[in-house]
Parts: C-alpha cells; sequence; structure tokens
C-alpha cells in the first residue's frame, strides 16, 4: 500500500525525529511511504487566526501537493482535522470543492490509520515506562480518536498506562492563544502537568506535538520530573 | 455619545472594555489558586448531576437536534414569531413594548415605575437586566431594587455583578457567604446555609410586601400563546411576576419559541444542562395580567419589554444568528477550561464564557471586545456541550475572521501572517538557515512563550532536508 506522508511544519522544523519514526512504524506494516519534498504546511496556524485569505493559498499549495495520492498520513490530528473539517468551508462553491471532497476522505492522522485502515495494533515496540495519556482536543473532538491510541500502547511491551485526571481537557496550546494569553495558557499547562504527576508517570504520550510541546516547554521551564514524546516515537521504541 | 447605561457599570469590580484591561485580570486570575479550587470543586458538584438529568431522555441526541431545529424556525421567522407573541398577549391584557436599546427600556421602566410612585421594586434573576443595568439605574432614580434570587441577593449584598449567568454566586464558599451576611446584615458569624437561607427569606418577604412594581427576565417567550415562561428553583420568580400591582419582563428578543408544546422539550433540556435537574422547582406560564372576570388575583398591569440592544445585528449576520439559539443553560461556562481558569468577572461583560465571546463582540462592538474572541484555545468543549448544538467555538473562530474582513486586525499581525504566506508557499525558505539561526529570530518574537516555556528548539536540519539528503539519487 503507498501511503503519502504529510509532515506538519512545526515537526518538519522542531521535531523531525516524530516524522522518522512514523516512517519507520508505517514501512515496519508494509506500507511503500512516499514523501513529497515540495510540502510545506496545511494552512491551519492563519485560519486559526482569522486570516481565511492568506490561509486559503497555502491551503490551495496542500492541495496541490497531495493531488496524485491515495492515502495520506499525519502524525497530527490538529493538520489532519483542519483539513478534514475546514477545507471544505475555504473552498465551498469554488472550483477546488470536488477535490477537497476527495482530500479529506483519504487524510488519516497515524493511529487512527494503524488501528482503523491498516488494522495493526502491534508492533512488537518495548517502552518499559509508566506513562500517562493526553488526549488532544483535535484527536479528540475533531477527528473523533480515543480508542485508537490506546489500543497500540496496549500492545506496547512493559508500558504501563495511568490515566490522569481530566484527560479530555484542554491543555492550554491554541496556537496563537498562547502567545497572546500567555498567562491563562500557562495556567491550563499547570493543570495538565499537575494531572499527570498525580500519575506518577514518567512521561505524558500524546498524537499532538502542538500540544505536547506546549506541555513539555511548560514542565521544563518548572523543572517538573515528567518528560513528553510522540506516540510515533513510542511505537518506534525497542526495535 | 456615551450611553446613559455605560455609567452604570459596579464600581467594585473592574469591567473596563479592552485588551490589556482584560489580560490584567485575567492574568491575576489565573494564578490565583484558590479561586481555582473553589471553582472546580463547584463545578465538580454540577459535572456530578449532570448526567443523571441527562437519564431522562430517551435519546438524547435527537432531543438536542430537535430543540436546535425549533429554535431556527423561530429565528429565521423572527420578524412574524415576535409580532405573533404580541398579538396574542395584548389579546389577553399585556403590553409589549420594543426597545431598541438599554436606554430606551430603561427610560420606559422608569415611567412605568413613576407613574405608581414606586419606590420599591422585586425582581428575579434576569442577565437582560444586568445587561441594561437596570439596579444601578432604578437605584439613581430613588427606586430601590431588590434582588430576590439567593444567589443574586448574595452578589447585591457584595455590590458585585453576577459571576456565572445561571450559578451567580458560584465563586464563594458558603464560608464566604456567612462572612457576608455577618459584614452587611449584622447576623452571627459562621451560620449554615439553611439558616443564611433562612435569613434572606425573612428580608425579601418584607420587601414583596412593599413593592409596587415585580420585574422579571423570561426564558421563553411563547409565540403561539404570547406568554412567557419562567423557569427557577426559589419560587421568587413567581412571586415577583404574580404579587405586586404591575408586572415587568424584559426579554432578549432572542428568546422566542414557537409552540407551548415545545416547552415539553425546552424545560427538562434546560434543567438538565443548567443544574442537572429532570426539571426546576417551579415552571411559570405567564400569558398576561389578572383578567378581571375570571381571576380573583394578579399583577393590574403586565408589560413585556422587547429588547434588540444589539441583537439584531448578530441576526443580520447568516453566520452569528446561530448564536441567537442559546437558551443561557451555562452549560459551556462549566465547560471551558478557560472559565474555570480566569472565573466569571475577567470577562468585563454581562455574559461570560464561550457564549459570551461569540455575542459581545456584536452586542457591545468588535473594537473593544473582539481579544475576547482571540482569547480561546478553540479546544470545543463549548459546542461539545451545548443542547442546542450552537457551534460555539466556530462562531468565536469565525469573529476572528470577522474582525480581520473589518480591518480591525493589529498591523503586526498582518505584516506577519502575509510573511508566513510567503514562506509557507516556498520549501526553499522553510528549509533556509540552520537551527540555530531559527532559534535566535524566534526567540526574540516569542517573548511571551518564554514567559512559561523553556525555549522553542529548532532542528539542525528540517525533516525535508534529511530525507532529501538520504534519497539523494
Ligand atoms: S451557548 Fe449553549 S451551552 Fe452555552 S449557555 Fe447557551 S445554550 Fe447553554
Amino acid at each position: 500500500m503507498k501511503v503519502s506522508i504529510f509532515v506538519p511544519c512545526f515537526i518538519d522544523q522542531l521535531y523531525p525525529q516524530v516524522a522518522f519514526n512514523m516512517v519507520k512504524v508505517l514501512q515496519k506494516a508494509g506500507c511503500e511511504v512516499d514523501y513529497n519534498a515540495n510540502q510545506t504546511c496545511c494552512g491551519q496556524p492563519a485560519f486559526n487566526a482569522g486570516f481565511y485569505e492568506d490561509s486559503k493559498d497555502i491551503c490551495r499549495k496542500f492541495l496541490k501537493d497531495f493531488k496524485d495520492t491515495e492515502y495520506i498520513v499525519a502524525p497530527s490530528a490538529s493538520c489532519v482535522g483542519f483539513v478534514k473539517n475546514n477545507y471544505s468551508k475555504l473552498f465551498e462553491n469554488s472550483s477546488e470543492g470536488a477535490e477537497v471532497n476527495v482530500l479529506k476522505e483519504k487524510i488519516y492522522e497515524f493511529t487512527d490509520f494503524l488501528v482503523n485502515v491498516l488494522k495493526q495494533e502491534d508492533f512488537n515496540a518495548v517502552f518499559e515506562n509508566k506513562i500517562t495519556y493526553h488526549d488532544s482536543c483535535a484527536a479528540l473532538r475533531e477527528c473523533h480518536i480515543k480508542k485508537e491510541p490506546r489500543a497500540l500502547l496496549d500492545h506496547v511491551k512493559g508500558l504501563e498506562l495511568v490515566e490522569m485526571n481530566d484527560v479530555e481537557t484542554c491543555c492550554g496550546f491554541g496556537g496563537s492563544f498562547a502567545v497572546k494569553f500567555e498567562d491563562i495558557s500557562g495556567a491550563m499547562a499547570d493543570q495538565k502537568v499537575n494531572n499527570a504527576l498525580q500519575t506518577d508517570a514518567k512521561y505524558i504520550v500524546s498524537t499532538d506535538m502542538s500540544c505536547l510541546m506546549h506541555i513539555d516547554g511548560y514542565a521544563k521551564k518548572r523543572q517538573l520530573p515528567v518528560k513528553c514524546l510522540h506516540i510515533a516515537d513510542v511505537l518506534a521504541s525497542g526495535w | 455619545m456615551a450611553k446613559k447605561n455605560d455609567t452604570l457599570e459596579y464600581s467594585k469590580i473592574d469591567s473596563r472594555p479592552g485588551e490589556p484591561a482584560f489580560k490584567a485580570r485575567s492574568s491575576v486570575k489565573a494564578k490565583d489558586i484558590e479561586h481555582r479550587r473553589k471553582i472546580n470543586f463547584n463545578i465538580g458538584r454540577y459535572n456530578a448531576v449532570v448526567p443523571v438529568g441527562k437519564t431522562q431522555f430517551y435519546d438524547l441526541e435527537t432531543a438536542r437536534m430537535m430543540a436546535k431545529n425549533k429554535k431556527w424556525e423561530a429565528i429565521e421567522h423572527l420578524d412574524r414569531s415576535l409580532l405573533q407573541f404580541e398579538e396574542e398577549l395584548v389579546k389577553r391584557g399585556g403590553e409589549v413594548i420594543w426597545a431598541q436599546d438599554a436606554d430606551e427600556a430603561l427610560a420606559n421602566i422608569l415611567e412605568i415605575c413613576k407613574a405608581v410612585n414606586c419606590k420599591t421594586v422585586v425582581k428575579s434573576k434576569s442577565m437582560v437586566t444586568e445587561e441594561i443595568h437596570l439596579n444601578a439605574f432604578l437605584g439613581q432614580n430613588g427606586i430601590d431594587s431588590i434582588e430576590t434570587d439567593l444567589g443574586e441577593y448574595i452578589q447585591q449584598l457584595d455590590e458585585e455583578p453576577p459571576y456565572h449567568i445561571v450559578t451567580p454566586a458560584m465563586h464563594k464558599s458558603k464560608e464566604d457567604v456567612a462572612r457576608l451576611f455577618a459584614n452587611k446584615l449584622g447576623t452571627e458569624p459562621n451560620l449554615n446555609p439553611s439558616q443564611l437561607t433562612q435569613i434572606a427569606r425573612y428580608k425579601l418577604r418584607e420587601k414583596y410586601v412593599q413593592a409596587e412594581v415585580g420585574v422579571t427576565g423570561a426564558n421563553f417567550l411563547i409565540a403561539e400563546t404570547g406568554s412567557i415562561a419562567l423557569t427557577e428553583n426559589e419560587g421568587n420568580g413567581r412571586l415577583s411576576a404574580g404579587f405586586p400591582k404591575i408586572h415587568i419582563a424584559i426579554v432578549g428578543i432572542e428568546k422566542v419559541i414557537p409552540k407551548l408544546e415545545d416547552l415539553a422539550l425546552f424545560w427538562p433540556l434546560l434543567s438538565t444542562y443548567g443544574t442537572g435537574q429532570f426539571v426546576t422547582a417551579y415552571n411559570s406560564i405567564i400569558s398576561g395580567p389578572r383578567q378581571k372576570n375570571s381571576e380573583p388575583d394578579g399583577p393590574e398591569r403586565m408589560i413585556v419589554i422587547l429588547l434588540d440592544n444589539g441583537r439584531t445585528k448578530m441576526l443580520a449576520d447568516a453566520k452569528t444568528r446561530e448564536a441567537m439559539f442559546c437558551i443561557r443553560c451555562g452549560s459551556c461556562l462549566n465547560a471551558c477550561p478557560i472559565y474555570k481558569n480566569i472565573g466569571g468577572h475577567a470577562y468585563g461583560t454581562t455574559y461570560s464564557g464561550p457564549i459570551g465571546k461569540v455575542i459581545t463582540p456584536w452586542l457591545r462592538g468588535m473594537p473593544d471586545y473582539k481579544h475576547l474572541s482571540n482569547s480561546s484555545s478553540l479546544c470545543g468543549n463549548c459546542t461539545e456541550v451545548c443542547p442546542v448544538k450552537i457551534n460555539i467555538h466556530e462562531l468565536i473562530l469565525n469573529n476572528r475572521h470577522e474582525a480581520v474582513v473589518r480591518g480591525e486586525s493589529k498591523l503586526s499581525e498582518r505584516l506577519a501572517w502575509k510573511m508566513w504566506k510567503v514562506s509557507s508557499n516556498s520549501r526553499a525558505l522553510m528549509n533556509a538557515g540552520n537551527g540555530n539561526l531559527k532559534n535566535k529570530v524566534v526567540g526574540s518574537l516569542f517573548k511571551a512563550w518564554n514567559k512559561h516555556h523553556t525555549p522553542l528548539e529548532f532542528a539542525p536540519k528540517t525533516f525535508n532536508q534529511m530525507w532529501k539528503e538520504q534519497h539523494k539519487n
């Protein structure tokens, strides 16, 4: 099966190893991984700031970059949710409408793709740690992903998952929100990290690096004893 | 020109408009751990009972969808439904006043009060009366306006606006209330909640006897029968509407529902999402003043003031119109992680929380309130919990877009997005510069980020560069 990966802009720039780990897992699952080196961003940042027209130009580029693909897989529910739910609003009544309809059916968040398309949950991963899992808002409410990452983590040897309180509550990232209203955003991270610490977990794992970037930056600044890992990093461990 | 009612804000609570004031207030509250504890405790109690209320629905999702459709019908045909309401109410001797803004509503109320030489008004809980600052206005005109809902009474004693649209004193613990009563009413300190309630009850009964005018809001306007419906738990709304000689109901025009039978849907929905009850203790349908030939008691006049105060601006916007479906259950406030951190007063608006972020910029102007739409992580939990399925977080985002379209965004932001567009359009630009250089540039731009986070660390090379190196041939 040929899978075209989308590497979100911030993963491309800040966390390239997450994308490499996703590739590693996809290849192990038997996929032929294809990467169009022209790709940049899905267009979400400007859209969420209300700059729909600027966003639209980048969305158009995304449409072009992923035109001839069978499946698109990305390690970010945030980007996938945006493409699935908002492209059709941006391109309502326009010539790209039909293309968008095709696109949003073939794009998948990484764990969703593994569990629901490839139907594989076990990659012989080993990760001997206690972890807690953070449901990102985009995974939960935009992509309706809740069981998938847990099913995958369940097969990781040595891994113990302890659920935290208020697990479905937003971590407070919200893109530009985190820099426009940094104190509110910080207070939200504080609660998230406290809930995680109460589980005694060493790691917070999630489908979304954007949440983790925020949670991790907060925990590090306060030197709190918890680290963050993308689920692709966990699934690619130990083999 | 400054509107009359702009000078009537609560002096004790800072409610200055604009982003800097909001940021200052919200930053203080976000750090207030004791505040966080109280709110989480009270919302925790709410969270525990709502699932119980939900069990009364055989098919909750369908009920919510039906409620949304009913509100859609009423709001899409608002011109007709309001006229129908007026026609029916007038048939039974009721009066209807159409008020374009707060000043018009206040002037009308004052005139009605003056005509009977009113000294005391008893009123039930109503956010619309908060919106027009009725108590302060009547006070300035020598009329005592007394809140009779216990939570509102507490807030009035403390000279604070309601903290929450359903539970006005949510931020106060029972100890706080006992202290407040001791200070203001000279009661024994350390009274328990039922003792405090008895005291309030005793004080308020006196006022009912004195009051010439009773003021209420309405949870619903029923177009078909020209009635208002009141939902409450203390019976004070019924008393305020039924006991004094004159009953004035002040109601936002969005409160309309098509038919009487629709209450069978809206009452349990509002109760469940508001307080976790199957149905609240008191529900009244009032369809006019005392009918001379058939009713022994009731008010001589019933006047319904239909208030616009900016609502027709929302109505004119095809997207935002949906916000008028709101039944003010408060559920989105309780579900909002930001509300839980900054509390109800930091917003500086009558309507706080997610729905407040949607409607306030329309009711009171984008320039002073558009920042509220930016102060959201767009987590979508509000949309998830709204009983009438308003796409709240999408409307918040739509407000951001509206501000951009109206040219009200900051120049620096406009430029930043143009730069973003240029670089996101070009793979070469996204690979330009090494990680260190990017760290420096972004680090200096993201001062606010570094306040609560360690600085972002760019990888020495992008994924794109590394991939290309690995797949050269
Ligand atoms: S927007 Fe929905 S959840 Fe919020 S108060 Fe209104 S009806 Fe309730």
